[in-house]
């Protein structure tokens, strides 16, 4: 992979100096997905697994469209079918397809400790970068969105690559090029949104006064974004997250105690230091052992 | 082991070789622990064969030293119990900084920073044990939540940076008083040693006749 230099790294997970980020002169792209035109054929997720080369474990039926129920390690990209009750107390079949948003301030990078092993492209995609990976499942903890899966084999973390494979010689990626119905688009995030724009202009139109495009601020905006035709309750499609932040813990954790506890452990030792060469050790004195002597024979005496 | 003439057992062989185990297992899961906390300190994990050992071993460490410390709980309990004279020990911890010993009160086996070390790792390893296991992704990542690991990697990162406060403390002061390291290696120290820095153990042992480590431990009259 070293061979294959991308040198247009915007951000690199456990690491203190300036990623080599020179190739930097490309636009932000995104993947559009509109969930008001998805008809839920799946074929997005078959051509996920095609490009890809990913066959996941074949489960069982769980009485859901959904399937598998979850993403795993070899399910990048999963259809996720609600059953909705709205307001008129009529059935809306949401169908939303899960995966990783690729966040503009991405959680799992903030959380990793393995020099590299996440990476943010200048285009704005989060890659997982595999020979790097310890297995540590730090960026489970870190993703407001519950994506990256660690694969109990191997160890290593896994998601959707927004196929950085593809976009980097030009092409979009596989799901894109799969679907039937146009629900997912790519291009630079500023045509992405300016569509998503018309969209919901057209879905106010037709009665869904709450359309609306999640690109949720929260996470700095993401790379992959929803056209909802509720945008005022994204939880109600499978979960959604209203909105998505990275955990007050992991900023913490990841933040502030850092540089804090190295500080604290480096002026402990230097305290230390100190006190040695200002007061010096305390040694035993031949007073001490003569006393000792004194004491010892005394009581040997008194028993 | 055999001890010189005249020196008195500050620590068994078995209190040894269990406090040892614990420091080796502390100094691999610090070494290990950091090189995940910190990017600068990354580096430390090549020392156990890369990342991936490194995440894989870590916890294991855990688990021996949570046996080992126990066994440690179990010696020294009994000698641990905060008394008065700590609190006036606590009062002159100026003197004892600055090596005066006229002033300082009289102890028995464990003094106040002893007794301090002994309580924080009694409460931080069991704590540094459960937070860890909820964390062990490859086995108990299924187990619980999200939201809790993440409470629970915090609260082991703070728990983790407090043990090696108090293990700095710890090993600062066993250097700092010359003839304590001995005593965990050799197992002995001279009776002059007790004198000057625990005199009611010293009178103890002399009273009831033991060598040491404890009047209960019983062991040879300490020859003159």
């Amino acid at each position: 992979m070293a061979d294959l230099q991308s040198q247009d790294y915007i951000r690199r997970s456990a690491s203190t100096l300036t990623p080599p980020s020179i190739r930097d002169h490309q636009q932000e792209v995104a993947k559009l997905i509109d969930v008001t035109r998805c008809i839920g054929c799946k074929a997005c997720q078959a051509a996920c697994m095609e490009w890809n080369n990913l066959r996941a474990e074949i489960g069982h039926f769980e009485g859901s469209y959904d399937n598998p129920m979850d993403l795993n390690p070899s399910t990048w990209t999963l259809m996720r079918f609600t059953e909705w009750d709205n307001d008129e107390g009529n059935l809306e079949w949401l169908i939303r397809k899960d995966g990783c948003m690729h966040c503009e301030d991405p959680g799992c990078l903030k959380a990793c400790p393995a020099p590299g092993a996440i990476v943010q492209h200048a285009n704005g995609i989060v890659d997982f970068i595999s020979e790097n990976c310890i297995g540590c499942g730090y960026c489970i903890k870190g993703c407001p969105f519950n994506i990256p899966r660690v694969d109990p084999v191997d160890h290593k973390s896994y998601k959707c690559t927004l196929c950085s494979d593809r976009v980097s010689v030009g092409l979009e990626p596989a799901c894109v090029k799969a679907c039937p119905t146009g629900a997912i688009l790519f291009g630079s995030k500023a045509d992405m949104t300016s569509w998503a724009g018309e969209r919901i202009v057209d879905l106010k139109s037709r009665g869904f006064a709450n359309a609306g495009l999640y690109d949720p601020p929260g996470v700095g905006g993401t790379h992959v974004m929803y056209v909802l035709h509720h945008a005022d309750r994204p939880s109600i499609y499978a979960g959604l997250p209203d909105n998505p932040q990275i955990s007050a813990f992991v900023s913490a954790w990841k933040g502030v105690l850092k540089p804090l506890a190295l500080a604290g452990v480096a002026f402990a030792a230097v305290a230390g230091f100190l006190h040695w060469i200002v007061e010096g050790p305390n040694e035993v004195q031949p007073e001490d052992e003569a006393q000792a002597e004194r004491l010892l024979k005394d009581s040997e005496k008194a028993l | 082991m055999n001890y010189p003439q005249g020196t008195l057992i500050r620590n068994t062989t078995t209190t040894r070789i269990n406090h040892w185990i614990t420091a080796a297992c502390f100094v691999l899961l610090m070494l290990s622990g950091l090189s995940m906390f910190h990017p600068m300190l990354f580096f430390l994990s090549g020392l156990f064969g890369g990342g991936q050992w490194t995440r894989a071993i870590h916890p294991w460490i855990g688990i021996v030293l949570l046996i080992s410390y126990a066994g440690l709980i179990v010696q020294f309990w009994r000698d641990n119990f905060w008394n008065r004279d700590d609190i006036a020990w606590l009062r002159s911890i100026d003197l004892v900084l600055m090596n005066e010993e006229e002033g300082v009160p009289e102890l028995g086996r464990f003094n106040a920073g002893q007794k301090f070390v002994f309580w924080s790792m009694a409460l931080l390893v069991p704590g540094l044990f459960v937070t860890g296991i909820l964390i062990w992704d490859a086995y108990f990542s299924v187990f619980t939540t999200i939201e809790t690991q993440r409470v629970a990697l915090l609260i082991h990162s703070l728990a983790a940076i407090a043990a090696i406060l108090v293990w700095i403390v710890h090993v600062y002061a066993a250097i700092w008083v010359r003839g304590s390291v001995r005593g965990m290696t050799q197992g002995y120290v001279t009776p002059g040693w007790a004198w000057r820095h625990h005199r009611k153990w010293l009178r103890r042992l002399a009273a009831t006749g033991s060598r040491g480590p404890t009047p209960r431990a019983g062991g040879d009259r300490p020859t003159t």
